[in-house]
């Protein structure tokens, strides 16, 4: 990577990111997927941070997913999302920030798709009036939950207690960062760093002490593709993408994956299972996987959250070995315990992966 | 190993660097012509063979500069020199010339 370039890139695409006061929206499938990652960057923003980030419970899916998957048209997908912007009016906000990439694509092409069709606003306008008697508005900012904490890694680096440095060596970790397709693909100017070498990921990776990596295919997809996945028949495409990336990643030996994205933590997480039983490949050292994090889980890890608040024992890929590079403490014997001590069951354990 | 159904498909990229490139090379010095070929594939649709076997003078061109010998030489075998192709070729290649020439070089 010639880090000049880059620089220069990053330099031509920043966007603008307001300090404080946003209206939040959760991604309908991280909460199953990775579901401590939102409650850390409420816990960040607001306790640690002190910032303003307001959630109300009356706000839906952005209908994403199913218009991705041809099941919604987009007038639809326009109305649930004019009704999100006009809650965020309705309670005093003009600063949004959505944590699904999914979402803040399609934000990004619907703000686009009204400014080039002011007649199809309209339109939208008047379905949102009619079906929920809610006053139509647009954001004056919209950011992705993943700029939030890239504005703020600086705070977080200076509250950290642990670093993306190997604990035994004093080396910097190796990151892999893996930045959704729809963060900033589709309109480059609404990413942090534009389309080609995203910095958000970047920034935050830098400030927490670790190296980032370049490999030949590092802005391919991670395979989710939504009807690649959520087709059956076709999800050889959807674990093909994926086993590109890790043999193209491979060489460099990451030590760990940062993404920013929904789906991208979960495919590249599990479909490393997949890949395992099926090929018999592992692609971390001694048999384990290369563990894969959500920005909020590594921001956590940094400021010293227990590795199970986080969430981590959800993962497919064992989190352990970057536990013991980072020098996190962690009891084995918590890892399936809940709330209040409840035991959650142990997993099957896979065959190949360890 | 599990049947899930579904599984990584084999990968099709060619790594340019770790095939043989100088025998394209030296075809090339002995045939020029055929780094004139824009793949058209005139002479793929006019070529009789083809009717009854995988038989086309431009996939084994673009097999050829990828490294991928078997696949170009199975794709001349049905060829019964006709000479169809060397008539329609628009950029006036001798592909006839052109195969016979492939057969030097990479025949076994
Ligand atoms: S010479 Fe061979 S390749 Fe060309 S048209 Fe005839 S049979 Fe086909
Ligand atoms: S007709 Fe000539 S130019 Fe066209 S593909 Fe065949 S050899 Fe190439």
């Amino acid at each position: 990577m010639i880090y000049e370039g880059k620089k220069k890139i990053w330099a031509d695409y920043q966007k603008e990111i307001p300090e404080d006061h946003y209206f939040y929206v959760r991604s309908c499938i991280r909460q199953s997927f990775f579901p401590a990652s939102e409650a850390t960057f409420l816990d960040i923003t607001r306790n640690k941070l002190g910032k303003d980030i307001f959630e109300t419970k009356h706000h839906t899916t952005c209908g994403g997913i199913a218009y991705h998957s041809d099941a919604i048209p987009q007038e639809t997908s326009m109305t649930i999302i004019a009704r999100q912007f006009a809650l965020m009016k309705k309670y005093g906000y003009e600063n949004y920030v959505c944590s699904c990439i999914t979402s803040f694509g399609l934000y990004c092409e619907t703000l686009e798709t009204w400014r080039e069709y002011p007649e199809l606003q309209q339109k939208i306008a008047d379905n949102l009036w009619k079906s929920c008697r809610l006053e139509f508005a647009k954001p004056k900012f919209l950011v992705h939950a993943s700029d939030l904490i890239f504005k703020y890694r600086m705070q977080i680096a200076a509250k950290s207690k642990f670093k993306l440095v190997n604990q035994k060596t004093g080396e910097p970790l190796r990151v892999v960062e893996h930045i959704g397709c729809h963060y900033s693909k589709m309109f480059p100017s609404k990413g942090v760093g534009g389309a080609e070498y995203p910095y958000v990921l970047v920034g935050m990776i830098e400030a927490w002490g670790g190296q980032i990596i370049d490999y030949p295919e590092r802005r391919h997809c991670c395979g989710f593709g939504f009807r690649q996945y959520l087709i059956k028949g076709n999800r050889g495409y959807s674990v093909s993408n994926t086993h590109k990336k890790f043999e193209s990643m491979e060489p460099y030996k990451p030590d760990m994956i940062i993404t920013n994205c929904p789906g991208c933590p979960y495919f590249l997480d599990r479909w490393q299972y997949v890949i395992a039983e099926t090929q018999g490949k592992t692609y971390g050292e001694n048999g384990h996987g290369i563990p894969v994090f959500t920005y909020e889980e590594v921001a956590g890890l940094v400021m010293g959250y227990d590795p199970w608040d986080l969430g981590l024992q959800t993962h497919q890929v064992s989190v352990e070995p970057l536990l013991d590079k980072m020098g996190i403490p962690y009891d084995p014997a918590k890892k399936y315990l809940g709330r209040n001590g409840k035991d959650l069951g142990q997993p099957g354990k896979p065959h190949c992966l360890k | 190993m599990i049947d899930f159904g579904f599984s990584v498909s084999p990968s099709s990229r060619i790594n340019l660097d770790s095939v043989d490139r100088e025998s394209f090379a030296a075809l090339a010095k002995l045939e020029p012509d055929v780094l004139k070929c824009m793949a058209c594939g005139s002479c793929s649709a006019s070529c009789t063979a083809s009717q009854f076997e995988p038989t086309s003078v431009r996939r084994a061109i673009l097999s050829l500069q990828n490294g991928q010998v078997e696949q170009a030489l199975d794709l001349l075998k049905g060829c019964m020199m006709c000479g169809k192709c060397t008539m329609v070729c628009p950029r006036g290649i001798n592909t006839r010339h052109l195969i016979i020439s492939i057969q030097k070089i990479y025949g076994k």
